[in-house]
């Protein structure tokens, strides 16, 4: 049988998986759910046709979001995770013993219960005692929040559809709010190569700086997001990612990783000239 | 074949029109869009080709037999009203019709003074002469309600030679008066009651909402269906009850309305019509849902006061629509027009009007939980960036006029222009207001005093965006030379 799974990158260029079954699909009330089987990739789940996370690659992202704060700040304690259906943040957060508490505020419930049965691989550590999920609004849960975060871990999807409200100054702003004076916001932050994505990330960049001090990205190689070249955001009240490295504690923590290491750590902050050149027009 | 809610008789002749592919030697020569590529490309092709032009099948909207007769007295059906007329020059067109047919030049009109300018702006054609009624006013939020029965009554009382009484159900901030002991009154004195209900389409598809001017037996009434109904800008409905002669009002429209309706327009009317007869009620309830929501949210912010049934009094604010989401922004010491600018330019959230102290958003069934929770985030935001000490600030909206000389006496008298600040104790003669929401601070015949002067500079520094003078920097005003 000749089934395969599709996802439009740009209007003009796609990106094919061939797929052996359909696992599950779901309509919720925010989006519909798939999760299918693939040749290559394992097993892929995907939020109104786009592809959200492999079996295969899903490492890279998830190891690049959360490893990177954690070891710039050792006194990282508590923890909101924005997004994340999957778990993916959750399982790679959930191994440092340092971290007392995480909440993870995801607006779809569906997401979550469909993980649970059908990616273990990503969704294995939401059952963490420290882990507290409340299922609304990012932008509302983190409102009425003051100082109560030591690191805010942004795991949005595209800048349209559900995960709109997390890329607008509102919401950094108020992110801004909730983290302590010394706390770190790390984002979802989209791509340059093709024009589409790229004034998101310029947008969310430009909103970030705007309220925190220390604001940079960083890249990550990701076979199969768009372009499969992707950033992420780090803004800091304090520390600076590069200066403020602590890799004798982190390599002291022992942790098993795939892509993150401490050397590609300083390194992902070199960006490309194009990136730097669409930062700079800002 | 008797036709039913589930029809839009406009719609379907169009879409056979369309399928006959009939060649066109009439105008528009845009001819379905192929004179015009880019125009085409921008609007898209269906919405050129749904351009077209009055024609037999199609029926006439100055004069209809068929398609456009069937969807108005589908309308009128829907709407509990004996006609509707399919309106397609705003709702403006639909409040001078209503007051042009009911009064003539030198007749009285009894009216609030915060009409919209279109009101004031038919007695300037017509001639009619208005018995201004005032408002009652919050003193806390600064802005006009609605009118008093008592109120009525005594220019009734004092006039009992006045055609009609003309009531804004609801006005721009969501307020009602009784319209039924309005209407009660006015009839038992012979006169018409017309209701500018351009704020209230809404109010015929639920049962939470203030009464409606055709379920409360007004004679007229102008509904903006564009505004909340769902059909294109510029479309409107103007609803006639019984005992109302329908064909002499046809022919007052046709005084002023284009001889070529827009086909966009009028079938927007039409399936708009359509939709909210089908789901009109769970579309408004959802839309009371996401008001009811945002209002506890940003009252829960604190500073700001989203006002709602609290503030009913059952008189000057007998009713309100909960629907409409009006914000007091003055305590964290930002004018409305401030917090509607920061708004746009910094959270790329557009909304309805800000005026001095108060901010308004529409509410609609177009609306997600996602875009009420930007704009409760961002109001949140702007209160701890922007807020600051509210001294100094200007504390009310609406000014009592003192009127001197009727709108079109003044308006086609001898004037000349000098600055607003040399202009205390002269006649006004001509509308300055914001806009929105187009309330006249000034009228034609108006006197302007201190207090007016001072108002118009603040809205000015503020923010405002000024209009009606002749000057378009609204630096001068026309004044009647006495």
């Amino acid at each position: 049988m000749d089934l395969w799974f599709t996802e439009n990158h740009t209007k003009d260029v796609k990106l094919s998986l061939r797929v052996n079954k359909q696992l599950v699909s779901v309509q919720s009330e925010f989006q519909r759910i798939d999760v299918f089987e693939s040749v290559e990739f394992g097993r892929i789940l995907t939020l109104d046709g786009y592809l959200m996370v492999t079996e295969k690659d899903e490492y890279i992202y998830h190891e690049m979001i959360v490893h990177v704060p954690m070891a710039t700040n050792p006194k990282i304690r508590k923890v909101l995770v924005i997004g994340a259906g999957d778990g993916g943040a959750i399982r790679e957060l959930a191994q440092y013993k340092t971290v007392e508490k995480i909440d993870m505020v995801e607006i779809d419930k569906a997401v979550v219960d469909v993980c649970k049965e059908y990616l273990p691989q990503t969704a294995c550590c939401l059952e963490d005692e420290r882990v507290t999920i409340y299922y609304e609004d990012g932008l509302r849960f983190v409102r009425d929040k003051v100082d109560e975060y030591d690191l805010i871990i942004v795991d949005s999807t595209d800048p349209f559809g559900v995960g709109e409200g997390l890329f607008t100054k509102e919401f950094y702003g108020n992110c801004y709010k909730a983290l302590s004076d010394d706390g770190i916001l790390v984002n979802q932050n989209e791509s340059t190569f093709y024009a589409s994505y790229s004034n998101s990330m310029k947008r969310a960049h430009s909103r970030i700086k705007s309220f925190f001090p220390i604001a940079l990205v960083y890249q990550a190689h990701i076979p199969t997001y768009p372009s499969g070249h992707w950033l992420f955001g780090f803004a800091s009240k304090k520390y600076d990612p590069r200066a403020d490295l602590q890799d004798e504690w982190w390599n002291s923590l022992g942790l098993r990783t795939r892509y993150y290491n401490t050397i590609l750590h300083r390194g992902c902050f070199a960006i490309p000239n194009n990136v730097r050149d669409e930062l700079r027009e800002n | 074949m008797k036709l039913s809610q589930n029809d839009a008789p406009v719609m379907e002749a169009m879409k056979n029109h369309l399928l006959n592919r009939v060649v066109p030697f009439d105008v528009p020569g845009h001819k379905g869009g192929r004179g015009n590529q880019e125009l085409t490309e921008f609007l898209g092709a269906q919405c050129l080709k749904a351009d077209v032009n009055s024609m037999k099948p199609l029926d006439n909207l100055c004069h209809p037999v068929s398609v456009i007769k069937d969807a108005e007295a589908l309308a009128a059906e829907a709407f509990g009203a004996k006609h509707a007329f399919f309106i397609v020059n705003g709702t403006t067109g639909s409040v001078q019709a209503m007051i042009m047919a009911a009064c003539k030049a030198g007749d009285k009109i009894i009216m609030p003074r915060n009409v919209h300018r279109s009101a004031i702006n038919a007695l300037v054609i017509c001639g009619s002469i208005p018995v201004y009624v005032n408002p009652g006013v919050n003193k806390e939020l600064g802005i006009p309600l609605g009118m008093s029965v008592r109120d009525v009554e005594e220019a009734i009382r004092n006039n009992p030679d006045a055609k009609a009484v003309l009531v804004n159900n609801p006005t721009y901030y969501g307020i009602c008066s009784d319209l039924k002991a309005i209407v009660e009154l006015a009839h038992k004195n012979n006169m018409l009651v017309l209701v500018d209900e351009a704020h209230g389409t809404h109010f015929y598809f639920s049962d939470s909402a203030p009464v409606s001017a055709m379920s409360a037996g007004a004679d007229m009434a102008a509904v903006s269906m564009h505004k909340t109904g769902g059909s294109l800008t510029q479309s409107s409905l103007l609803l006639c009850g019984e005992g109302i002669n329908f064909d002499y009002v046809r022919q007052i429209i046709n005084l002023t309305q284009t001889t070529s309706g827009s086909y966009l327009l009028i079938s927007s009317l039409d399936i708009a019509r359509k939709n909210l007869s089908l789901n009109g009620r769970e579309i408004f309830a959802k839309t009371v849902q996401f008001a009811e929501y945002a209002r506890n949210e940003i009252n829960k912010i604190g500073g700001y006061y989203a006002f709602g049934e609290e503030l009913i009094d059952k008189d000057a604010f007998y009713a309100f629509d909960k629907t409409k989401l009006s914000v007091h922004t003055r305590n964290i010491g930002l004018a409305g027009i401030e917090v509607y600018d920061i708004l746009r330019d910094e959270y790329g959230i557009q909304i309805e009007f800000g005026d001095i102290g108060n901010i308004l958003a529409i509410i609609s069934a177009g609306d997600r939980a996602l875009e009420i929770e930007r704009l409760i985030s961002s109001l949140s935001e702007i209160k701890r960036l922007y807020s600051k000490d509210k001294t100094g600030m200007f504390d009310h909206e609406y000014i009592n006029p003192n009127v001197v000389l009727p709108p079109q006496v003044a308006f086609y008298s001898k004037s000349r222009s000098i600055p607003i600040e040399e202009s205390k104790g002269e006649i006004c003669g001509e509308f300055v207001m914001c806009y929105p929401p187009g309330i006249p601070i000034l009228a034609p015949g108006e006197m302007i005093t201190n207090e007016i002067i001072n108002y118009i500079l603040y809205a000015k520094e503020k923010g405002c965006i000024l209009t009606g003078t002749q000057d378009m920097q609204v630096n001068n005003i026309k004044i009647v030379e006495q």
